[in-house]
């Protein structure tokens, strides 16, 4: 699995981030506010019961596996599906005209009209707002000049989602919703397409994205709030979550160098057998020397601190799936 | 809002026209009907003898056989005509749609044939084999209506029932299904600027098709057209409009494309056979034509022919006119107090 390791590869508890996420609460008026939030269909509670904030220019996550209560709640949150019960407010105010004008959008899976090129599909939308960037603007920061003049529907899944987040942003929308932007898109589509949030970031807009991918929401996203079963089971800065949960790193030894310990590690939390060994420890140096005491070699040996897929697997007990 | 309806309304337009394929379909489906029919019914369609008759009696008896020996010869149809509509037959009689009109009503003692009509004067050599008491002749004249003059509008106006029906409804309920709705909603664009730039688009493409399709044949077949090209288009706009909007009221909530081919087959079937596209109504049960009259397309080719074939001004197809713009106000209205861009 190629994955994308959060760059704190060093050994040690993550250090208690409190300061600058906290901080930033006091200073930054909320944009979006969602007040006890629910949606119930006839057999299930998609959403139960959530609240939070999200700050002016900050990109918040929501996070959780298939069926939490993603899509729904951002959408209720887009003024697309009318809330069973609870608030949002825009800068203040419910889902008015002035939302609409300044929300910029990208659904899951957003459908076209047919038979419109890439330059026409952006013309479109351009018109249907009073303000808004210039196409050349849009086609520059979603690099799309390579296709404009070609059939909408015949593009690639990466030209496909940067021509949809050109749409997003073509009405130079103050928050911008992307619900699960890079869901199917293959590696390097994907980090072109974090580079492009990042880009929308460095603009002030606020961001709101929902993703299953844990190193998605560690690259993009301020703060981020994990769901499962139409709640709230843990929100803060990913540091914050990590710092909260996890005071202990993980030791990785392949599984046949570390068989000689196995007997003595029957005690200890061991993650994972097979084909390699998690040893999760808050004490790393007496970890290791007790390893090296058992003859353990250490060649393939690997410390990391804890990531948030293991926050979230720890909170869903459920694998994330693409 | 004139921007968005604008944009809306081009970009309708430009995916409709770059479909080639619906598009060579919407064009060429008609002229092959048309061209079809003309050389189907080159002969006369009709076969039978038909006699009007007027005589005393209750409007809905059948006409007295004792009144003239002539009434009981055999393989004709006569038919009573109220003693009123006298002026209204003898022009059928000139148009080939009628062969012969009698007038049996003591004092009267007449007989109308078209002396061009090849039935005309087989009538009136029957009529004379036996003719006491006597009869009268009068001859009209009068250039012949072919079918194809009578169904061309009824082929020309199956094709706007479908373009608009489906063009509208169907593509809206597409446009739901696929998840486009969805995408607009999301932004500033109200339901009514979506839904007049879809019925505006398919209003423009619909005459436009139209007229191209009506003149391209008119050229070849040489259609009667008694009355003002420009009455016809403005019954030809109207009539569409109000298509338009009945596709607007099934499309409204749909969002199964097979929920909604199925209500519009529902819809346009038994328009299909009830409006007089391919016979006239003019002898089926009263309740039927009844029923036909709630059919918008019975109200487009009743005025389409009275204008082509019977040379009517605006005047004389006012109720046409008027149940056309009382359904489309009527339809628009029910559609878009009825209009959900999705499931919410």
């Amino acid at each position: 699995m190629a994955v994308v390791r959060p760059p704190a590869e060093v050994s040690g508890p993550v250090p208690p981030a409190t300061g600058q996420a906290g901080r930033q609460v006091d200073v930054a008026p909320p944009i979006l506010e969602v007040r006890d939030l629910k949606k119930h269909y006839a057999s299930v509670r998609a959403v139960d019961g959530v609240s939070f904030t999200v700050r002016a220019g900050t990109c918040f996550g929501l996070l959780g596996p298939n069926g939490a209560g993603k899509t729904t709640t951002i959408e209720m949150m887009e003024g697309i599906l009318s809330p069973t019960a609870g608030a949002i407010l825009y800068k203040g105010e419910p889902q008015g005209l002035r939302f609409r004008n300044e929300a910029g959008i990208q659904f899951q899976s957003t459908a076209l009209q047919d038979f419109l090129t890439v330059r026409e599909q952006l013309r479109l939308f351009k018109s249907l707002y009073p303000q808004g960037l210039s196409l050349d603007e849009v086609v520059e920061t979603c690099r799309l000049s390579s296709y404009l003049d070609r059939d909408a529907s015949k593009l690639s899944g990466g030209q496909r989602q940067r021509m949809l987040l050109g749409i997003a942003l073509i009405n130079d929308p103050d928050v911008v919703f992307l619900d699960e932007p890079t869901t199917g898109l293959d590696p390097q589509a994907r980090l072109n397409f974090w580079e492009l949030v990042n880009r929308i970031k460095a603009r002030n807009k606020t961001i709101l994205l929902t993703t299953h991918y844990m190193e998605e929401a560690y690259n993009l996203c301020d703060e981020i709030a994990i769901m499962d079963h139409g709640q709230i089971i843990a929100h803060g800065s990913p540091a914050e979550l990590l710092a909260r949960h996890f005071q202990d790193v993980v030791i990785e030894l392949p599984w046949e160098d570390f068989t000689p310990a196995a007997a003595w590690m029957t005690h200890r939390k061991l993650e994972k057998v097979q084909p390699v060994a998690e040893i999760v420890t808050r004490d790393v140096n007496a970890a290791l020397d007790e390893l090296l005491q058992r003859g353990v070699s250490l060649r393939g040996l690997q410390v990391r601190s804890r990531t948030l897929e293991d926050l979230f697997l720890e909170l869903t007990g459920k694998a994330l799936r693409a | 809002m004139m921007k968005r309806i604008w944009a809306l309304f081009q970009a309708r337009n430009l995916e409709f026209l770059r479909d080639r394929s619906t598009l060579a379909w919407n064009l060429l489906l008609p002229f092959l009907l048309v061209f079809g029919l003309a050389f189907l019914f080159s002969g006369d369609g009709r076969p039978l003898f038909k006699v009007g008759v007027v005589a005393e009696g209750a409007a809905d008896t059948p006409v007295d056989v004792q009144l003239h020996p002539f009434l009981a010869t055999r393989h004709v149809a006569f038919h009573r005509v109220p003693a009123e509509a006298m002026a209204a037959t003898i022009r059928k009689v000139g148009r080939h749609q009628l062969d012969m009109l009698l007038d049996l009503r003591p004092g009267q003692m007449h007989y109308w044939i078209n002396e061009a009509s090849a039935n005309g004067y087989f009538l009136q050599q029957l009529l004379r084999a036996d003719n006491h008491p006597a009869l009268q002749a009068s001859s009209v004249r009068g250039e012949q209506i072919r079918y194809v003059d009578w169904v061309v509008p009824g082929i020309l106006g199956m094709n706007i029932m479908f373009s608009c029906l489906f063009g509208v409804g169907y593509v809206i309920v597409r446009y739901r299904k696929s998840g486009y709705l969805k995408r607009l909603n999301a932004t500033p664009v109200s339901a009514t600027e979506f839904l007049l730039a879809q019925m505006l688009s398919r209003l423009v493409l619909v005459v436009l098709f139209t007229v191209v399709v009506f003149v391209g044949s008119h050229l070849l077949l040489h259609f009667v057209v008694e009355g003002s090209y420009l009455n016809l288009l403005l019954v030809l706009v109207l009539g569409t409009f109000a298509l338009i909007a009945l596709g607007l009221v099934v499309a409204a909530r749909v969002k199964s494309e097979e929920l909604a081919g199925g209500l519009l087959n529902l819809l346009t079937w038994p328009m299909l056979l009830l409006s007089g596209v391919w016979f006239s109504m003019e002898g089926s049960p009263e309740w039927l034509q009844w029923l036909s009259q709630l059919s918008p397309l019975t109200h487009l080719l009743e005025a389409i022919r009275a204008i082509m074939l019977d040379g009517a001004g605006l005047a004389d197809i006012w109720v046409n006119l008027a149940v056309l713009g009382g359904m489309s106000v009527l339809f628009l209205l029910l559609g878009a107090w009825l209009f959900q861009w999705t499931e919410r």
